[in-house]
């Protein structure tokens, strides 16, 4: 699952890139929706973030170039924000409106379970999963909560830190995916971190799905054109897509 | 502790030639600026470093805007042996110069941030960025009453101190309680220290005073209480100065300690309770304020305290003088002297003065020798044209 922040590098390639990561592959699209703090993001999605803002992206503006795609995308996607920006547009018209224009899930990385039951109700109404994520350092109760609030899968985070590319991810992570898989029948996706084909691999052996986030966003940076990001993300989505092992989509769409 | 290491309990000082000078009710100061470095801070990171040592977390992280918040968790960390790193916004290290310095020479690591608008908010961020990368031997020293619950709760109660004291000083001093209390709120830990054990004093009016910066008409203030809108941000739900698009805004204050666009919850509850008054106060009043007490009282209030100062001075010209009013002097000044519209203020202050001293001079001058008009002269060559008639 690629995400994409949204309106960045700009509204028009951005609409491409949705396209071009379906075409490749991706099983699912997650679109993050900039906000001027963001708590959980690396520097990589913090520019993103702050590019996308400075090009006068918004709740509303998201939700509109969504809903005036001229095709619809087959794949299913998840919206990423920060609780503030849903939360001033109003919870209830946000869930309706995104609902609209065809979005799956949710993922609110400031909200925690404890005070997600508001969100999941509302979000329930007009058919939209709520995924929590779901950290290393999560204890045994808070892990048992994740699971059963969470809905369409489980956003586990691979390491203790904020998004961003590593070169290496901690040892033992495989085991930890397998022993959360074990508590529950959500499909499990992985990310924070993950940068490369090798990554993605060895993560893919327990994981149903990876996200990656700010190593596309790295591609996308590197580019002179936008036919240039087109094809170096496109690459990069179906070698990513090659090197995982399952080719089903997990999610319900 | 509080008593040998910070000096509590910190006296409370009925300041009358302020008093007088202002001609209306009689004007408290609660003396927290008396504690070891400087301000109110240092009670709230005591009790977490203890309960950072009793967590047996070897490492602390702090966010700053003055730098009083971070001097004092430099100060604990040595004192408890604990490595300390603290995050600034690059524009408040400039203009808390001093702070800086002292938070070196306490081993603290000083990280500058230059994300987002470079103060206190963005401090916060990166504060957060490193806390859930190091959580496993790493406490968080929150310096005000906002952030993820516990936090707004335990910063109160660990400066809850400041108004048990300050309400038993009052009742030993006056045999009353206060008829106004007053304090600063950016974040809002001086404050709700304060307020807490006058709650429920139902007599007691209650006052917080935002920084208006350059007047709530602007865009350049940080008084989130009387200009926001309930939104959330590190944490918690409160009053936030954002967009109509739920972003968060850039602030200004010349105090960077009032320089946030959030404020603790407790506050928002209380402003929707009503049981606290929210006022403003302009950058330009507050630097009266700091003058005012430095020149009458030889007391140097922090820039933020100022803010507190000024609304207590419209409040006690329509109180009368069988009235007491209790200020939080939340911190010393001694850390605004760098900032450049201190320094400046000082430097008129200074030169009026020496004028001043001149005029004295030449009067005496022209009485010795009233046929001289070249004496005249001098004084139209000082400004003082209209002084003529002095001789």
């Amino acid at each position: 699952m690629p995400f994409l922040t949204s309106g960045y590098p700009d509204q028009e390639t951005f609409v491409k890139l949705l396209y071009e990561v379906e075409a490749n592959g991706a099983d699912l699209v997650e679109i993050g929706i900039p906000f001027s703090d963001p708590m959980a993001d690396g520097k990589t999605i913090q520019a993103a973030s702050r590019e996308a803002l400075n090009n006068g992206m918004t709740v509303r503006k998201t939700l509109e170039m969504i809903k005036s795609m001229p095709r619809k995308l087959t794949i299913p996607i998840i919206l990423m924000s920060y609780l503030n920006p849903i939360f001033n547009y109003g919870l209830r018209d946000f869930c309706r409106h995104a609902s609209d224009v065809g979005v799956s899930g949710l993922i609110v990385p400031d909200v925690i379970p404890d005070e997600g039951r508001e969100l999941e109700r509302v979000a329930e109404v007009f058919g939209i999963d709520v995924v929590y994520l779901l950290a290393p350092t999560s204890s045994t109760e808070r892990i048992h909560m994740i699971l059963n609030q969470s809905r369409g899968f489980v956003y586990l985070v691979s390491l203790a830190g904020v998004t961003g590319a590593r070169d290496s991810l901690p040892l033992a992570l495989n085991q930890w995916i397998q022993a959360i898989k074990e508590q529950s029948q959500l499909p499990v996706c992985v990310g924070f971190g993950i940068s490369n084909v090798s990554q993605a691999k060895e993560i893919g052996r327990s994981a149903d799905g990876i996200i990656i986030g700010s190593a596309i966003i790295d591609i996308i940076k590197k580019q002179n054109s936008t036919s240039q990001i087109l094809s170096a993300v496109g690459e990069f989505i179906t070698a990513m897509r090659k090197g995982l092992s399952h080719d089903s989509c997990y999610y319900e769409c | 502790m509080l008593q040998n290491y910070s000096g509590r309990p910190t006296p409370l000082y009925y300041a009358k030639r302020l008093s007088d000078k202002w001609d209306g009710a009689k004007i408290y100061l609660k003396r927290e600026d008396l504690n070891h470095t400087g301000a109110h801070k240092i009670n709230n990171c005591l009790g977490q470093a203890l309960l950072a040592s009793r967590m047996n977390k070897k490492r602390i992280i702090a966010e700053t805007g003055a730098g009083q918040h971070g001097v004092a968790v430099a100060t604990v960390c040595c004192l408890f042996g604990m490595n300390c790193t603290v995050y600034m916004g690059s524009e408040d290290m400039v203009r808390q110069a001093p702070n800086v310095d002292r938070m070196k020479l306490l081993k603290a690591e000083v990280i500058p941030v230059t994300s987002g608008t470079g103060t206190l908010k963005d401090a916060t961020n990166e504060a957060i960025r490193d806390w859930v990368t190091n959580i496993e031997n790493t406490h968080y020293i929150i310096g005000s009453t906002v952030g993820p619950h516990p936090y707004p709760l335990m910063v109160r109660d660990f400066q809850s101190v400041i108004g048990r004291e300050a309400r038993s000083q009052m009742l030993e001093f006056e045999d009353c309680l206060p008829d106004a209390v007053v304090a600063c709120v950016g974040g809002g830990s001086n404050s709700l220290g304060m307020f807490h054990d006058f709650v429920n004093d139902i007599g007691v009016c209650l006052y917080g005073v935002e920084s208006a910066g350059e007047g709530l008409a602007t865009e350049n203030h940080a008084a989130t209480l009387n200009k926001g809108k309930p939104g959330i941000l590190h944490g918690s739900l409160s009053y936030l100065l954002q967009t109509a698009d739920g972003q968060i805004l850039p602030t200004h204050s010349i105090a960077a300690g009032l320089d946030y666009p959030g404020v603790g919850p407790e506050h928002s509850a209380f402003k929707d309770s009503g049981r606290v008054k929210y006022e403003s106060i302009s950058d330009s009043e507050a630097l009266k304020a700091f003058i005012e007490l430095s020149e009458t009282e030889g007391i140097i209030p922090a820039l933020e305290s100022s803010f507190a100062l000024a609304f207590a001075k419209k409040l006690a010209g329509s109180m009368n003088p069988s009235e007491n009013i209790l200020i939080c002097l939340s911190g010393r000044g001694d850390k605004d002297l760098a900032n450049e519209n201190v320094a400046r203020l000082i430097n008129q202050r200074t030169q009026t003065r020496e004028r001043t001293t001149d005029v004295h001079n030449i009067k005496n001058i022209c009485r010795l020798h009233t046929n001289r008009p070249e004496s005249l002269d001098a004084l139209s060559d000082l400004g003082l044209s209209g002084s003529g008639n002095f001789c």
